[in-house]
């Protein structure tokens, strides 16, 4: 957690209403159980990591203590105590992917960004993480950037998309080889 | 091998779009408020008589646990969804709420209906966001044609249906662990008794079910218990979703019935093992927390709940790791053990310091830096961790640990020996 004082948290006008349909969804009350998607919804808005103000106001919203918030946070993987780099590089390497090359892609990393896992690169683009399983094993091997999955990958494919991440374009998401969890590649 | 007519997710791969007017084309939300005007007790006699066991893992019969809801009074109910999908090998989940989610919304309907349940929510894994995000959209479509909320599909039922995304924690994939995060907690499994269908989500009565369990029961009510029981095996019936991941030519989601041959269904839905059916070493045939197989019992297990069961192994989620000749298999299994040393919720001693020394352990076995006599301990620790736990992630984690040394310790030894040696002549 990082303990620095950093600017008050206040969510947006958007993200205001937003919270207030979350909390909408659970009886009067039990308005704790917003809080996974406020802490999501903080995370957002402050670009993709939580710093200690935003974890107070989640708390202050839901009337909760604050250290039943920061349990929380500190227990689920999803959140990042730290600042991330633009893109968050997950790359899973749980068994079914790691079967399938996922260490070669966690080398591609090493070497095309010069990080290990869990650091940033210098200019802030990217940060690299290892992850436990995503749920997409059937499209091993897999790697996660910021909400999306990009699946099927080979060294090559991975290395263009960090390519094109890296000069700032569009990403096609999904399966490198135009396939979805089906045997069969698209047009086949 | 399944009838092309007794399936039962048409649009398993995306084939069609996912939206409520295709979806309505192949079947769903058809004459739903029918089903519904038969009752409750007709609803669960079938599920029953269906003999559906639940897809999580577990396996245990659905309308059996339905029945243990106590009677209706003026308390809530709940029908919670366990969409957290996260058993190392499994993805089938996210198929159905990225491609049918109109059958798991009909089914929200129908199992809560049978439950008494006005309110459901489906606690979706964090890292599905763009699953979780589809589902909305569909739910969105389904209460604007009047399928959710009030007089639900015309049914004279009110339910009310949410997404709640996780945050990552594998363990929230325990239903009481799943209760807690909804309530707003770290994801720490509950001491049962009391189950959560008599206490529940806020203390109230709750059924918490897999998505595919709870997908299925519109199609078991449009063409009846009876014919879900004829697909399979007694005791073991119905379709199922197999998920075929590792060393095979065609990784892939497929629906197939139940007690299918485990050969059988590689060789004809995934391309075949790499290298040909005799290039295989090792399968784990139900997703990471089932004991591995080795190649002559793969030849002639089927894949149903009791026939994994007698060769000390199990269907769990039905999620499929093959491994060929190639793999490095204490490794494969010491970063099964990392996993679960990762996703230890940290609550029970044997399992937040057991799962961590297996890992430590494994990892230098895999080069054989160990003695012979810590194969008999590891086994041991295993034993010592499993059935000592709150929930089942001790034993999950456990189970591989045992199942490669009950088939794998000559390599172990193999390994121990060499690098034994090896270290003698330097």
């Amino acid at each position: 957690m990082v303990e620095q004082e950093t600017e008050p948290f206040l969510f947006s006008k958007a993200n205001s209403t937003l919270a207030k349909q979350i909390v909408a969804r659970y009886p009067k009350g039990r308005q704790a159980s917003a809080v996974l998607p406020l802490l999501d919804l903080a995370q957002r808005q402050s670009g993709g990591w939580l710093p200690q103000s935003a974890m107070r106001y989640v708390a202050e919203y839901l009337e909760m203590p604050e250290i039943r918030v920061y349990e929380v946070a500190t227990f689920y993987t999803m959140f990042n105590l730290k600042p991330v780099g633009k893109h968050l590089v997950q790359v899973c390497t749980t068994t079914p992917c790691w079967l399938r090359g996922s260490g070669d892609l966690m080398d591609l990393c090493r070497r095309k960004l010069g990080v290990e896992k869990g650091q940033t690169t210098p200019d802030g683009v990217f940060t690299v993480v290892e992850v436990e399983c995503l749920g997409a094993c059937v499209n091993a091997p897999m790697v996660q950037i910021n909400d999306d999955f990009y699946e099927d990958l080979s060294v090559e494919a991975f290395d263009g998309i960090l390519e094109n991440l890296t000069a700032g374009k569009t990403v096609k998401t999904g399966s490198a080889l135009g396939r979805m969890s089906n045997p069969y590649r698209k047009g086949e | 091998m399944l009838d092309p007519k007794d399936r039962i997710f048409s649009n398993l791969h995306g084939q069609e779009s996912w939206n409520l007017s295709q979806a309505q084309k192949r079947g769903d939300w058809d004459k739903t408020a029918q089903l519904i005007k038969k009752g409750h007790a007709w609803i669960i006699q079938e599920v029953k008589d269906s003999g559906l066991r639940g897809r999580g893992g577990a396996g245990f019969p659905t309308g059996l646990k339905w029945s243990f809801m106590p009677p209706v009074d003026d308390r809530p109910r709940y029908l919670v969804v366990n969409a957290d999908e996260s058993e190392p090998g499994t993805c089938k989940d996210r198929d159905i709420l990225r491609h049918e989610p109109q059958k798991l919304i009909e089914g929200c309907l129908l199992s809560a209906f049978a439950i008494s349940a006005h309110v459901g929510y489906i606690y979706v894994r964090g890292e599905f966001y763009r699953e979780a995000e589809r589902l909305q959209q569909a739910i969105d479509e389904a209460y604007a044609a009047g399928l959710l909320g009030k007089n639900a599909a015309g049914s004279g039922w009110d339910f009310d249906l949410y997404v709640h995304r996780g945050a990552g924690a594998y363990i929230c994939g325990e239903e009481t662990a799943l209760l807690e995060s909804l309530e707003g907690r770290k994801g720490q499994p509950r001491l049962k008794p009391p189950f959560p269908a008599v206490m529940g989500l806020w203390g109230y009565p709750t059924i918490i079910n897999n998505v595919e369990t709870i997908a299925v029961v519109p199609t078991i009510l449009r063409r009846s218990g009876a014919w879900f029981a004829g697909i399979g095996k007694a005791n073991n019936t119905g379709t199922k979703i197999f998920c075929i991941s590792g060393h095979v030519n065609t990784p892939c989601n497929v629906e197939e019935a139940m007690g299918i041959p485990l050969k059988e269904l590689i060789e004809k839905h995934a391309g075949g093992v790499r290298g040909g059916w005799d290039n295989l070493l090792a399968i784990i045939p139900g997703g990471s927390s089932v004991p591995l197989l080795p190649k002559e019992i793969c030849e002639t297990v089927t894949m149903d709940f009791d026939s994994l069961r007698s060769v000390q192994s199990g269907l769990g989620t039905a999620a499929v790791i093959v491994m060929d000749r190639s793999t490095d298999i204490v490794k494969a299994i010491a970063r099964l053990s990392k996993f679960y040393m990762h996703e230890s919720c940290g609550q029970c001693t044997p399992c937040r310091e057991g799962t961590g020394w297996m890992w430590r352990v494994l990892e230098r076995m895999a080069i054989g830096n160990a003695k012979i006599s810590d194969i008999d301990d590891l086994l041991d620790v295993s034993r010592q961790i499993e059935g000592h736990t709150i929930c089942a992630l001790g034993d999950a984690a456990a189970w591989p640990v045992q199942g490669l040394i009950r088939h794998f310790r000559p390599e172990i030894e193999r390994r121990i020996t060499a690098y034994t040696q090896g270290n003698a002549h330097a």
